[in-house]
């Protein structure tokens, strides 16, 4: 799909051309305050260096003994059928849990397929539009002591499963 | 049949919750369980040098990929700290005030937690995650004092969760930092399609919220 190419590479300009641009009329130092910003990013990033060498070793650990290709053929019979490649099975399922250990599954799936193959396609979209089900209930709830979550978990999964079908749709659509 | 559903949703599915608790500490043995496994299988199927490999290899492999993040993610929040300073932010989060009364109708406009849910809202669109917990947890806290049975889930506490679990993110920074690490020919080729398959999963979320209010109201 060429025009959802084309689209994508006009985002981030523009979206840098406007901050800019409404920094400079809003009188901001926008040089001074980028760098200062910038600085943050680093902050996170350095942050996270360490959880994501252990959870890279851990999938690391998990492709190379062979676990990972062979619990892939296991349930490829199944997923076959939704056009869902068996690959992708562990990250979906480990997505509910813990976005770092999702992160480390996704990595592991770019350097065995690729990013730009329909598994690498997948595994982006489908990583940029669900979030940390359980983890996020828990500690939000937590927060707010309640026990009782209602139908918080059944919305949480359908949202989850109406960006999974739109991701494969549209990774489809691109490759 | 069709109340006997919405009952089911409501009530039954809280045998879930119980599990929930413990798996707010679920990484610790996830964790473990991934190394156990993967050593477990290598020794069997004979493949102990490429286990010790693979583990080397990742945790250098992290450090190279946190170098080509370094760029990405300071550029982003760089840029978002212009936005945030030139009062574009705070645009923006008047904006979608309207969109959030309409969602949350038990809150009142002038109350905290109105104020609590738009920033962690726009903090999410914007890709801002230490921004948005913080005023997520805030949020919730100011939803509580609105509630009325303690224990028990408002309903704008249910659609505050369903809808920040459904995903609102404008550009997936970490995403496209990953991809030109491994090697993408068009590592911001999947902006476009992200934005429409978190549209799609915004959209379910807010119609089964809709649905559900509706039914317990």
């Amino acid at each position: 799909m060429g025009f959802i190419v084309a689209v994508s590479a006009f985002i981030i300009p523009l979206i840098i051309f406007y901050v800019v641009v409404d920094g400079i009329i809003h009188q901001t130092d926008v040089y001074d305050v980028f760098v200062e910003g910038a600085k943050d990013g680093m902050k996170t990033v350095v942050s996270i260096l360490p959880t994501l060498i252990g959870l890279m070793m851990a999938v690391g650990i998990l492709r190379a003994s062979g676990f990972l290709a062979w619990i892939s053929a296991k349930i490829g019979i199944l997923t076959d059928l939704f056009g869902i490649p068996s690959q992708m099975i562990p990250l979906i399922i480990v997505r509910m849990f813990s976005s770092s250990a999702a992160t480390g599954l996704s990595l592991d799936l770019f350097r065995e397929y690729g990013t730009d193959s329909y598994i690498g396609l997948i595994t982006s979209i489908m990583m940029s539009c669900t979030e940390t089900i359980f983890y996020t209930m828990s500690v939000y709830f937590l927060a707010a002591k309640v026990r009782k979550t209602r139908w918080t978990l059944a919305g949480a999964l359908v949202s989850t499963a109406a960006g999974i079908a739109a991701s494969v749709f549209l990774a489809r659509l691109m490759s | 049949m069709r109340q006997k559903i919405y009952a089911y949703i409501e009530d039954e599915f809280s045998i879930f919750h119980d599990f929930m608790w413990k798996w707010s500490s679920m990484l610790n043995y996830l964790w473990a369980a991934m190394i156990v496994i993967g050593i477990v299988y290598g020794a069997f199927t004979g493949n102990m040098t490429a286990v010790s490999d693979g583990a080397l290899d990742s945790a250098k492999e992290a450090v190279t990929l946190c170098i080509t993040m370094l760029g990405v993610m300071s550029l982003w929040t760089g840029l978002m700290e212009i936005a945030n300073r030139s009062g574009l932010i705070d645009k923006c989060t008047k904006a979608i005030l309207p969109l959030m009364q309409w969602l949350f109708p038990g809150v009142p406009k002038d109350h905290d937690a109105m104020q609590h849910i738009t920033t962690n809202v726009i903090a999410n669109f914007l890709g801002l995650g230490w921004a948005a917990t913080p005023a997520g947890l805030r949020a919730m806290k100011a939803l509580s004092e609105l509630n009325v049975e303690n224990s028990r889930a408002s309903t704008d506490m249910c659609t505050f969760l369903v809808i920040n679990i459904s995903s609102i993110q404008l550009i997936p920074v970490n995403i496209i930092a990953y991809r030109s690490q491994y090697g993408s020919v068009n590592p911001t080729a999947i902006v476009a399609p992200a934005i429409l398959a978190t549209t799609v999963s915004t959209l379910a979320a807010i119609v089964f919220c809709k649905i559900m209010a509706g039914k317990s109201a």
